[in-house]
């Protein structure tokens, strides 16, 4: 392959031959912004403070269940802590960390486009988030507290006779500012990612992390509007005298559960499946080989994705009104897809080059977690198993075992692409330090919560008066808490320590994708120079020309007529 | 066989639920321990070794679908024989005893149609329903007012009470005892604390004691409350549904 | 433009073929009327870009080799800094909270939403900052 310096894009007549940029600067800059980077990072910054405050709310948690009549806190206030724990940690971490973070910074650069497709609109999407997660948060300062019927609202308990106070109609309003900024992420996502590929990125050249965004991009406007819809249904029986939702006006309380769980099944896919891209970028990379079973991912992302949408009352099952065979079948198939991405992953570490930096750690504790979770998850998806487990820790440590591999996937993301990001590597020892307490907490958190579960114990229980033998294992759960607690605070502390300390270089992982072939940080419209792109590792083909990805059972570097 | 942290229970569906259980587990166990074992030997054995780069392989077909198959019939096996078990648990036989529960917010009033025979009592009240051995015992179960879960461990079942329907399910109790259940589905502040028993009885014992509902009628009822501070609210609850249903 | 579309057509089918299945065998409104929907969603833009597809002219990143200069040239407008965007963003922030603290926080919420659109609009057709 010949070299492959070529004349700059030329956008909108904008000159590169100096990167001056003549703007507003400080805190009218961050207002006016619409540089994807910039709201990527301001997205990312909100979205670890949520963790921290969804944090703080755990160990408050733990703390009262540290003993069967615990007293930290009252009934009241148990219920609204598990309630905003839940929620913020979902809608207001989980969600914007996973679409609107890593995949607002790196789609645009892993695919070579300038920008998003549509720059104001992401602008808007990272305000109505910073606005609704203030909403939601202004529950804590009325006079009836923040909301406390759980983060699912289940009616009737959310009804304006059970639930009044501003708290739960601030919580309400919060998930519809929300709900918009993730329903014009998806739009923005899908645009960006058909129509600003760089020449010669066709569809199957994308990197699979770019692949699963746009797959969660689809799932983002298919579900979101369900759930939009089905808060404002709530709000206008709070508040205009409808009936939807109660049996006394002729309405029927568990539609509430079928929209909201057609939106929040898909909404766990919309959460995992960046991480899953994340891995699926950091796996190859630290193994020094392609991804092993390109397009069997792709197929196994689009199909996780139809599955999604047909297995929402597998939450139901023990309403006795869901039709059970139908959402059985569905949840166990939707493990297979699973399966074959953990296969091709170990496929791509098998007779690899290993080196273990706290990225390629953090990816590989990510699918270790992920197997435990997405095996306790097979348990829930039979309805006979289902029935005794539901609503008991055993749920309860299922998700927190998949959640907690997500966050595992997440600071892998964080740790390979922050240098991309900020031009800075992060301090590897402490990273390797942090990988271990968050990887062992998460374990000696989430046993524990399986036991227990299976002992008996209901969720959502602020005291457990009748079964004290349950202290044990509460402590035990509560230690691998702080274990994670302090993992967060390591990360913290690594930012600070590394801070500007250790420039990073273009490609400081001799990484394989797009944005490894642009400067760290990446200028103003992302890219000087564009390399010829002929498979879906254009940097690797750059920068290692001779070792080009090989079909199967060719164990020559031979590059027969690959094009 | 290990029992993988359930047990038996006491009733005929719970010992069923209990082997698919079983079941289940032996297949994870087996899946988790070789997806395991692979990972830790890619981890073990193809460490970074120089700066060499290795083959890049990139697929290997007979392999991912071989991969995509296998998983598939295990999802059928589990399925199967998830089926079967099912069945069974929402089988719903003819049966003479009956019971209707109510749940509210946040106690338990059961019923028994045919009889005079009501219990009802709130949160750590823990009003006990009395049910023969041995015999199918047929649950109307719904709420006056929110969601609320009916969940007995030792059945290894639980079923929502829902406003507006009647959920009902079959239990055949194989043991006498007295086994504890409470509420599963957040409905409000006293959430943790709306407990219930069940006292499986022989049927001799459970003919008799319905009897003795027939002299002292709905006054009975109150027999198992014991003083306790309650909410006005809850209070208006108890004095409602304590007569007729 | 031919796989986005079979991706979303895809999609579209997979999701009317649950639909039949799971509203005849279920009889259940509430979800089958929501996945009908989803199939909507798979069918309406697949539908367009497969007949879009059929009529565009090949475009770069469809080409497996496309050269760079393939693509010199305007590649889209990109709006840089604009105030737009955060002052929508706060007057949906009023309206949102005039649902929870009072009708009066329209007032500020619709002021702000409509100069926002106002703003935006003519900005956008002006070429905005670049």
């Amino acid at each position: 392959m010949t070299d492959v310096l070529h004349p700059p894009l030329d956008l909108a007549g904008e000159d590169h031959g100096h990167d001056e940029h003549h703007g507003p600067t400080g805190i009218l800059k961050w207002l006016t912004t619409t540089d994807h980077k910039i709201i990527g990072l301001s997205y990312t910054v909100t979205a670890v403070v949520m963790l921290v405050i969804g944090g703080l709310f755990a160990e408050i948690i733990r703390g009262q269940l540290a003993s069967p009549n615990g007293s930290l806190v009252s009934l009241a206030q148990y219920n609204e802590l598990f309630t905003m724990h839940g929620s913020v940690m979902i809608y207001l971490f989980a969600g914007p960390f996973a679409f609107g973070a890593l995949a607002n910074i790196i789609v645009p650069i892993q695919i070579g486009a300038p920008d998003m497709a549509y720059p104001r609109l992401n602008a808007l999407s990272y305000w109505l988030y910073l606005t609704g997660s203030i909403t939601m948060l202004l529950g804590f300062f009325t006079a009836g507290g923040a909301a406390n019927f759980g983060w699912v609202a289940y009616a009737p308990l959310s009804n304006s006779i059970n639930t009044p106070g501003a708290g739960a109609d601030l919580w309400i309003g919060g998930l519809l500012l929300t709900g918009f900024s993730a329903i014009f992420t998806g739009v923005n996502l899908t645009a960006t990612i058909f129509y600003l590929r760089a020449p010669g990125m066709t569809m199957f050249r994308m990197p699979i992390f770019t692949w699963n965004m746009l797959v969660t991009a689809i799932l983002i406007l298919l579900a979101f509007p369900v759930l939009t819809a089905g808060l404002i249904m709530l709000y206008a029986d709070r508040h205009f005298g409808t009936h939807i939702y109660s049996v006394a006006g002729g309405g029927v309380p568990v539609l509430w559960q079928h929209i909201f769980w057609f939106w929040g099944h898909p909404e766990v896919y919309i959460l995992a499946l960046p991480f899953f891209g994340m891995v699926t970028e950091i796996i190859p990379v630290f193994s020094r080989k392609p991804v092993f079973g390109y397009k069997g991912m792709v197929f196994a992302t689009l199909s996780i994705a139809a599955l999604s949408l047909g297995v929402w009352a597998h939450h139901m099952f023990t309403t006795g009104v869901v039709l059970l065979p139908f959402f059985s079948i569905m949840s166990l198939l939707i493990a297979v897809p699973t399966g074959i991405k953990i296969f091709n992953w170990i496929g791509t570490m098998w007779r690899g080059q290993i080196w273990f930096s706290t990225a390629m750690l953090m990816a590989i504790g990510f699918v270790v977690t992920f197997l435990i979770g997405g095996l306790t998850g097979i348990y829930l998806a039979s309805p006979p198993l289902d029935f005794f487990t539901h609503d008991t820790y055993f749920v309860v440590a299922h998700f927190h075992s998949v959640v907690m591999a997500l966050v595992l996937g997440g600071m892998a993301g964080l740790y390979y692409w922050g240098p991309k990001i900020t031009g800075y590597l992060l301090n590897e020892t402490i990273g390797k330090i942090q990988f271990w307490f968050l990887f062992i907490g998460t374990q000696v958190f989430t046993i524990p919560l399986y036991i227990l579960g299976l002992q008996g114990m209901p969720r959502r229980m602020a005291v457990y008066p009748h079964d004290p033998q349950w202290q044990t294992l509460n402590d035990w759960s509560s230690f691998g808490a702080v274990l994670i607690g302090l993992s967060t605070l390591l990360f913290v502390v690594n930012i600070a320590v590394s801070w500007k300390k250790h420039p990073a270089g273009d490609n400081p992982w001799d990484a394989h994708t797009l944005e490894w072939f642009t400067t760290s940080p990446p200028p103003h419209h992302n890219f000087y120079r564009l390399p010829q792109i002929r498979s879906e590792r254009p940097t690797w083909d750059y920068n290692h020309p001779e070792h080009r990805a090989l079909a199967h059972g060719k164990h020559t570097e031979e590059d027969k007529g690959h094009s | 066989m290990p029992n993988f942290g359930v047990t038996k229970g006491v009733t005929t569906n719970s010992s069923s639920v209990y082997h698919l259980w079983q079941g289940f587990s032996v297949g994870a166990a087996i899946i988790g321990a070789f997806v395991i074992a692979l990972i830790v030997y890619a981890v073990v054995r193809y460490r970074r070794k120089g700066d060499v780069i290795p083959a890049q392989t990139q697929y290997h077909l007979p392999l991912e679908l071989i991969y995509t198959i296998v998983p598939i019939l295990i999802v059928f096996a589990l399925f199967g024989a998830t089926l079967v078990v099912e069945n069974k648990v929402v089988a719903n036989p003819k049966t003479s005893v009956v019971v209707d529960v109510n749940a509210f917010q946040w106690g338990w009033k059961f019923a028994y149609p045919g009889s005079s025979a009501v219990v009802v009592g709130q949160t750590t009240q823990d009003p006990v329903m009395e049910i023969p051995v041995n015999t199918d015992v047929h649950i109307n179960l719904t709420s006056t007012d929110v969601i609320h879960g009916f969940y007995v461990k030792e059945f290894n079942f639980s079923r929502y009470a829902l406003p507006g329907v009647v959920n009902q399910f079959t239990i055949r109790a194989v043991n006498t005892g007295t086994f504890f259940g409470q509420c599963t589905q957040l409905c409000g502040l006293y959430h943790s604390l709306m407990f219930f028993k069940v006292k499986v009885v022989t049927m001799d014992q459970y003919t008799a004691w319905l009897n003795s509902f027939q002299n002292t009628g709905a006054a009975q009822a109150s027999q198992t409350a014991t003083q306790q501070q309650t909410s006005s609210h809850v209070q208006s609850k108890i004095t409602a549904s304590s007569g007729a249903n | 433009m031919k796989v986005e579309a079979k991706i979303l057509l895809g999609l579209g089918l997979f999701f009317g073929l649950m639909c039949a299945v799971y509203w005849n065998w279920s009889l259940e409104n509430a979800g089958g009327v929501m996945m009908f929907a989803a199939m909507l969603l798979g069918f309406l833009p697949g539908s367009y870009y497969y007949w879009w597809s059929r009529r565009m002219k090949a475009r770069p990143e469809d080409d497996p080799n496309a050269t760079q200069e393939g693509s010199a040239g305007v590649v889209g407008a990109f709006p840089g800094t604009s105030i737009w965007p955060f002052t929508l963003g706060m007057g949906a922030f009023f309206v949102v909270l005039a649902l929870v603290f009072g009708i009066w926080f329209l007032v500020p919420g619709l002021a702000l939403v409509v100069w926002a659109m106002i703003g935006g609009t003519a900005e956008g057709r002006r070429g905005g900052h670049v």
